[in-house]
């Protein structure tokens, strides 16, 4: 199925080659672009190699923890973790909507989708905070990598899977890269947003009192930039459980599944049982994340500063 | 040297010898031009030609003009001036926080411009600290842990450090308040905060930027005399700036005036009120209240022989010698008997009756106007000189402060 998408898409791509029905002449901008990923695959093909099995060990491991225990230890493991966030209410809340996806028959698929979101946004925070902190600290980085991540945040996700598709295949593993590449943007603009809004004074007192800059960034920029950062950590998250779905016209396993096969079979119950579990599980990523950025002692004490 | 006549200082106002030892200056600064903006290297260049900070304009803001002084060790030099003349500017500059754009600011004997960036942490970490106009506190630290983030930087353990920055706090008067949250006080605590940190501290450099600007008057009074205190038995260095012309007056061994940019006059509080260097400095003195910067030493007259005047009375009144004039009007009118004034060792040294208290309100039959600088010797009753003002002093609050 995935190659058969490939293929329709390469056959548009052929039968505009000819003309573009203006005066511009055919860029051939798409050959390029299909050259260079052919290039990157072939030459950096042990690399690739490498990052594959890391990626599927990583995935296999993680979602074999997830799938393997009884629905009901996974589910009360999570709920608990939920209620120490943020509260008895949202771990029961937890537990009903657990229950829910359970009952539709998605138990697994749910946990390969919470796997993969798990690992690709724990890549993603990985790249994405260092980054965010460099462009925030040099304002040449700053303005080389904005235009990527305009790129890549405005790119169709769906176009990330082809590249991926062609170095890794099919699997976890190119649903993952596509979903680090997606997800990214968000984890680097909220870190500089948030070590940029440090007032300027702040910064200052710890540079007069002789701090050294690396010392600045821990004890004074991280600290008050963390409710932003923390913010931008909700995002990542939130944008990989949306490329859940996408991953899945790639075979990677979760969540995705049932919908791209109910697409194909205009199957509306199997659609919508796929989709009602990605919410669910959608509300569960954002109230714990975002109660755990609020539950930060320095989120605390700024709380305390607006009251 | 600027052509324009009225930025000039005048001869007669450069440095005079104060208490402190001129011989080793603690802080000079040389001909430092800051400039912001697009060309600043251009903008300097034209006002050294002369040009003022209107003519360059459209080169950058000139923020500070040719500032050229120093700063003796365990002198206050006092800066002073419009909102936006420079102040702020000016000391940022003193502990490298901003780069002149031309000229040279020297700490001991480190050059600035020069020293690398380890010898310049160093340096603010023993030589210069700095309490800011607007607190620039940690929003995310305790009150406790703000005042020991400077000997935290300085590495020194943490028992240690706690100990000293409470102290700092306790002088500050917030004993109490540690584990508050800066939030969680009110504006003057918090700059009292600001205050406890640069004092915890402990260099021999003080910048301080208008740092007593949100306090209520009673705890500003206080504050004055603690800093005076450091300064006598510490032998600090502090520069310090301020709106409020009194606080200049009281505490200031030395005052620069600065407008757009450029320092228009230094000298004693004295010179400045007498021998103005022009109109602006003159228009800048005129609301100073007499009878802050007269002290009580300059109206007592000699106790009465034999007479120990705190035996007549259990709840004996007495004054510092150096407590000015505005302060002297409430003890007096408690008793009929006249206000004992004590050295700061405790001994009797003169007496006010209620009469020469009086007769110094009196707009001045002398035509010489003498104003009394701290430290100078005592002159007995004297006339204040005649001024506009109601005699009454008003609250000590700041003129335009910005807080
Ligand atoms: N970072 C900056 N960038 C551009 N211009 C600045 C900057 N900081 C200060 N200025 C300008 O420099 C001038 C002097 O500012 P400064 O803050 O030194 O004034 P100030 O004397 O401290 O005033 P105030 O009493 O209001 O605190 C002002 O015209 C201001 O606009
Ligand atoms: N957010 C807060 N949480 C706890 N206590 C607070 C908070 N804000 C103010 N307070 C306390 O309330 C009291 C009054 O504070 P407030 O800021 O109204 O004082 P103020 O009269 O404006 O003083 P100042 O002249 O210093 O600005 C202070 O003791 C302060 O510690
Ligand atoms: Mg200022
Ligand atoms: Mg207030």
């Amino acid at each position: 199925m995935i190659t058969a998408t490939a293929t329709t898409a390469g056959q548009s791509v052929l039968a505009a080659a000819d003309d573009t029905g203006t005066f511009v002449p055919r860029l051939p901008f798409g050959d390029w672009v299909e050259s260079a990923v052919d290039w990157v695959t072939t030459t950096f093909d042990a690399v690739f190699d490498v990052v594959k099995a890391i990626l599927e060990g990583a995935f296999d491991g993680l979602e074999w923890a997830l799938q393997t225990p009884p629905f009901i230890v996974v589910a009360l493991v999570l709920a608990l973790l939920a209620a120490l966030a943020a509260g008895w209410k949202l771990g029961v809340g937890s537990l009903v909507g657990f229950a829910v996806i359970a009952g539709m028959d998605q138990w697994d698929n749910a946990m390969a989708s919470l796997t993969l979101v798990i690992i690709a946004s724990a890549i993603a925070l990985l790249i994405a905070i260092p980054v965010g902190i460099w462009t925030a600290r040099n304002d040449h980085a700053s303005r080389l990598v904005r235009p990527v991540l305009d790129f890549m945040q405005t790119m169709p996700a769906f176009v990330y899977l082809l590249p991926a598709v062609v170095i890794f295949l099919t699997g976890a593993v190119p649903g993952i890269v596509a979903t680090v590449i997606f997800a990214l943007a968000p984890g680097v603009r909220f870190t500089e947003l948030g070590i940029r809004q440090v007032d300027a004074e702040i910064v200052e007192a710890g540079h007069a009192f002789g701090s050294t800059r690396g010392r600045i960034l821990r004890q004074i920029q991280l600290p008050l930039a963390m409710p932003t950062i923390m913010a931008g950590v909700n995002q990542v998250i939130m944008l990989s459980l949306s490329m859940v779905v996408i991953a899945g016209m790639v075979g990677a396993p979760g969540l995705g599944q049932p919908v791209v096969e109910s697409l194909s079979r205009i199957d509306v119950a199997l659609g919508f049982e796929g989709g009602f579990s990605v919410v669910i599980l959608a509300i569960f990523l954002d109230r714990v994340t975002s109660a755990l950025a609020k539950r930060s002692p320095v989120a605390k004490a700024l709380a305390t500063a607006s009251a | 040297m600027p052509a324009v006549p009225t930025s000039t200082p005048t001869p007669g106002s450069t440095p005079t010898p104060g208490p402190a030892d001129r011989s080793r200056p603690a802080v000079s600064v040389e001909n430092v031009y800051k400039v912001f903006g697009r060309r600043p290297v251009k903008a300097v260049q034209r006002l050294t030609e002369g040009a003022s900070r209107d003519d360059v304009k459209n080169l950058g803001t000139a923020a500070v003009i040719d500032a050229s002084f120093e700063v003796a060790q365990g002198e206050i030099f006092v800066v002073m001036g419009l909102s936006g003349s420079g102040k702020s500017t000016l000391i940022r500059m003193l502990n490298g926080l901003w780069k002149p754009t031309a000229g040279h600011v020297r700490i001991g004997d480190d050059d600035l411009s020069t020293v690398d960036a380890k010898r310049l942490r160093a340096l603010r970490r023993t030589r210069v600290s700095m309490v800011f106009q607007h607190f620039a506190l940690l929003p995310h630290r305790t009150v406790l842990d703000n005042a020991a983030y400077p000997l935290e930087i300085q590495g020194m353990p943490r028992e240690q450090r706690i100990a000293k920055a409470t102290e700092a706090l306790e002088m500050v008067g917030l004993g109490g308040w540690a584990d508050s949250l800066p939030s969680q006080l009110s504006g003057g605590m918090r700059q009292r905060v600001g205050l406890a940190r640069a004092l915890a501290a402990d260099t021999d450099v003080l910048l301080m930027d208008e740092a007593f600007s949100a306090l209520d008057p009673l705890i500003r009074r206080e504050m004055q005399e603690q800093l005076l205190e450091l300064q006598r038995t510490l032998h600090k260095t502090i520069i310090f700036i301020t709106h409020d012309l009194n606080e200049a007056m009281h505490l200031g061994d030395r005052i620069a005036v600065m407008r757009d940019g450029r320092i228009v006059q230094i000298g004693t509080s004295e010179e400045i009120l007498s021998e103005p260097a022009n109109d602006y400095v003159a228009q800048f003195v005129a609301d100073v209240d007499r009878t802050r910067v007269l002290t009580a030493q300059s109206v007592m007259v000699p106790p009465a022989d034999g007479t120990t005047y705190s035996a007549t009375s259990d709840d004996s009144q007495y004054v510092e010698q150096d407590t000015p004039l505005a302060e002297l009007f409430a003890p007096a009118a408690e008793s009929a008997a006249p206000l004992e004034v004590h050295d700061d060792a405790g001994d009797l040294v003169g007496v006010i009756p209620r009469d020469a208290l009086l007769e110094a309100m009196v707009p001045g039959t002398e035509p010489e106007t003498t104003t009394e600088a701290p430290g100078s010797d005592a002159r007995g009753a004297m006339g204040a000189p005649p001024t506009d003002e109601p005699a009454l002093p008003g609250p000590a609050t700041t003129k335009g402060a910005t807080a």
